[in-house]
């Protein structure tokens, strides 16, 4: 029985203004582009501003200005004065966050809630903290006096735009190097914005370059023998095709790819907090988490109580208005991504798993998902498997712990995994076991600068975050090898 | 009285702790720097580099498991083996490699030392490369490297017994298993170390060695999907490297080449970084 219901308390939008074309940002101007191609809110499809499609003049511009800027500039720069840099880019991050916060949940559709508590602070975080390392580089670990790779290609994802834009451009900057970022087809708003944050800085002109685009356009960028260092978020199938296309070159790369995390509930769980780890773990961005808890794995004496605590938990998840303060799950980010999570939803149901999903309204224009669990998943299921990027959980069971994780680490991927248990000792032999990068132990999709991130095997390489993810930026000073 | 006629050693593969034929039968010549034949060496095939996978994947478990001191003591023990059979050793690698009995001599002395340095390293990797990290937020967070798993190496063609060792060595010190491709030209020291192995009570199935064709055998290597990592130091030619970096994309495996002989970097390079976190409360 619903005793109050939940006014609306919509953001405004009046905080941002969103131009009606915008252009790459090369050399510490915005050039016009020679395509543009619509951005929408995916929440109601509007049209929100026309992005233009870089294509190889484009990107050449991009890398010859980072090239430019790092002979000439950055690189001979003492770090003391980049990390002052890093610390203005993240100061303006701090006073326009509201406006960034707006701005991320009209391009992305996610839930205001999120973009204003997680993703704009995290991403001045990111810089706050790299700021720190800049001139502290003898410390990191690869020895005196270790070197940038010279020109950094960032290509990020479209799921935490402004945020994986700070995980690729602070430690990038941090180490020395310059950056041509291509931001995600569905989501360069919030990078464009980013552009006049650098100029606000008054960051010297071409250390970061911004070249918008889709899929080609990034194609361009990992081809181009001008840099030196890749670093890509995005699927296992789009990092595979760039470790072939770099393969007879001596370019560098960390890649952060998909995942199909367990999340490992033992029978002396804490089932309150476990019940709302499992919500954090698979709804949070509508699921569209590289690292979301997408295998829920319930020992089977308490798989019941939990399955009923899930569902009248998931009923409470209010689904709606990304810019309503109420909101928790938002817009599928794109019509693309909408039919995908349906097609694995649907091999679901013909694979013989149950579906379930609360009763909820969904809007009548813009892209939606219900929160939906799968009950009675095997492991050959292709829900079970594949990552399906959404808000959909599938729910296996086991009997013994030794059982948990054989399952856990059956798939090609070990970017994170959650464990459930109060017993101190279950929870570091679980740990020891998991194959995955993280382990959030009783918690899930916890995000920090000082924190390394990245996966085992098909989920990547190398970490971001941390002393970790900096050294992915540097290399050792030639004296250093024997 | 007749002279006695010398018992010479037949030179096998090392598979899960045991010295077995290629299974497709097939050999190669050994020759010294003259052109003399030394002995028929096992040219391996694609079948025992499958059944070498399987040794280590199903040593890999263990072997990272048994405590750092643990790993230690066995890779010191390696080098106490070494030790007692360094004329052995000097003896072929100066016949096959061509070189004088004073260069083997220093090879050998030098491949003992890699084991006694590299062996010491086993309980201090966390120390270098793991962390506590200060997070904003109620939650202990720290960050340990974990060993990667199933390691494929080509050795160098150059220092066979050196080259093999600085390849081995950093890879199981931390916990991985491995499957190494000796020197294909002076391919007999790898077998008479990997009797060194046998006896060193490292389990069977974390270090295996085959003798071969790095052409014929390195490309099944870079496809096979149970292969982690690769240690490609043993490969100069730019085109094998393209290809084999290319096939191996298919399961992402993280593919090196040194040109450092000692540096942690080595072991680090084959290692995972794994962060936990937890929540702090009552």
């Amino acid at each position: 029985m619903t005793i109050f219901e939940y006014a609306p308390a919509l953001e405004s939008r009046s905080i941002v203004s969103i131009q009606p074309e915008y252009g790459h940002f090369i050399n510490g101007t915005f050039a016009k582009g020679s395509h543009h191609f619509p951005t929408i809110n995916p929440a109601d499809e509007e049209t929100l501003s026309h992005i233009a499609l870089g294509n190889s003049q484009d990107i050449d511009a991009a890398v010859n200005a980072a090239r430019v800027a790092y002979e000439s500039i950055w690189s001979k720069m003492p770090g003391k004065e980049r990390g002052k840099y890093l610390y203005r880019i993240a100061r303006i991050l701090q006073e326009r966050a509201r406006e960034f916060a707006v701005l991320e949940t009209l391009d992305n559709g996610k839930p205001i809630r999120e973009s204003r508590d997680i993703d704009v602070p995290l991403a001045a975080a990111h810089f706050f903290y790299h700021a720190g390392w800049a001139d502290k580089l003898d410390f990191a670990g690869l020895g005196n006096s270790p070197r940038p790779h010279g020109v950094a290609a960032q290509i990020i994802p479209w799921n935490f735009p402004i945020l994986m834009l700070a995980w690729k451009i602070a430690p990038a900057l941090a180490a020395g190097n310059t950056v041509v970022l291509k931001p995600a087809e569905t989501t360069s708003l919030t990078a464009l914005l980013f552009a006049q944050v650098c100029q606000q800085a008054e960051l010297p002109d071409g250390v970061v370059n911004i070249v918008t685009g889709n899929g080609s356009t990034g194609a361009a960028l990992v081809d181009h023998p001008g840099i030196d260092k890749i670093a890509f978020t995005g699927s296992t199938e789009v990092g595979k095709a760039i470790a072939r296309a770099i393969a007879p070159t001596q370019k560098k790369a960390t890649l952060e790819l998909g995942g199909k995390a367990a999340n490992v509930v033992f029978e002396d769980a804490p089932i309150d907090e476990c019940v709302e780890g499992i919500v954090n773990g698979i709804f949070f961005n509508q699921g569209h988490v590289c690292c979301a808890g997408s295998r829920l794995l319930l020992q089977e004496d308490i798989a019941d109580e939990v399955l009923s605590k899930l569902k009248v938990r998931m009923a409470k998840i209010r689904v709606g208005n990304p810019l309503d303060k109420n909101t928790d799950l938002g817009a599928i980010n794109s019509s693309e991504q909408l039919a995908k999570i349906r097609d694995l939803s649907k091999s679901g149901d013909e694979e013989g798993a149950e579906r379930w999903s609360p009763d909820c309204t969904l809007p009548n224009t813009g892209f939606w998902f219900p929160p939906t669990i799968f009950t009675g998943v095997t492991q050959a299921h292709r829900i079970a498997r594949e990552e399906i990027f959404g808000p959909v959980l599938s729910v296996l069971t086991f009997r013994t712990p030794q059982e948990a994780m054989e399952k856990a680490n059956n798939t090609p991927y070990g970017l994170s995994a959650g464990v459930w248990s109060e017993k101190g000792s279950k929870i570091l032999w679980a740990a020891q076991r998991l194959k995955a990068g993280v382990i959030w132990a009783n918690t899930f999709n916890k995000f920090d600068p000082a924190s390394p991130f990245g996966g085992y095997k098909e989920s990547g390489w190398g970490r971001e975050g941390g002393r970790h993810g900096l050294t992915a930026y540097l290399k050792e000073a030639e004296s250093n090898n024997e | 009285m007749s002279e006695r006629l010398e018992v010479k050693k037949t030179y096998k593969l090392y598979i899960g702790g045991t010295f077995p034929r290629s299974e497709s039968g097939r050999t190669y010549e050994v020759q010294n720097s003259a052109g003399d034949f030394i002995a028929n060496a096992c040219l391996a095939s694609r079948k025992d580099l499958k059944e070498a996978v399987v040794a280590a994947r199903s040593a890999q478990s263990s072997w990272s498991s048994a405590s750092a001191y643990n790993r230690g003591q066995i890779l010191y023990r390696i080098a106490e083996m070494m030790e007692g059979r360094r004329v052995q050793f000097v003896q072929e690698i100066s016949q096959s490699e061509g070189i004088s009995v004073e260069e083997a001599e220093k090879q050998v002395v030098t491949a003992i030392d890699r084991w006694v340095w590299y062996a010491g390293w086993s309980d201090k990797l966390s120390v270098l490369a793991g962390s506590t990290n200060p997070v904003s937020g109620p939650y202990y967070n720290f960050t340990i490297p974990e060993a990667m798993g199933v390691i494929g190496a080509i050795a160098p063609e150059q220092n066979s017994l050196l080259g093999l060792v600085e390849t081995v060595a950093p890879i199981i010190v931390s916990g991985n298993t491995c499957i190494v491709l000796a020197s294909s030209r002076a391919p007999l020291s790898a077998i008479t170390f990997a009797e060194v192995l046998a006896t060193s009570d490292l389990p069977a199935g974390v270090c295996n060695v085959l003798t071969g064709n790095k052409e014929e055998l390195a490309p099944w290597f870079a496809s096979h999907m149970d292969i982690n990592g690769l240690d490609l130091s043993g490969i100069d030619e730019p085109s094998l490297l393209s290809e084999i970096k290319t096939s191996g994309a298919q399961n992402l495996k993280r593919i090196h080449s040194f040109p450092e002989s000692q540096n942690p970097r080595r072991i680090l390079a084959f290692m995972e970084a794994k962060t936990i976190w937890h929540p702090i409360g009552v």
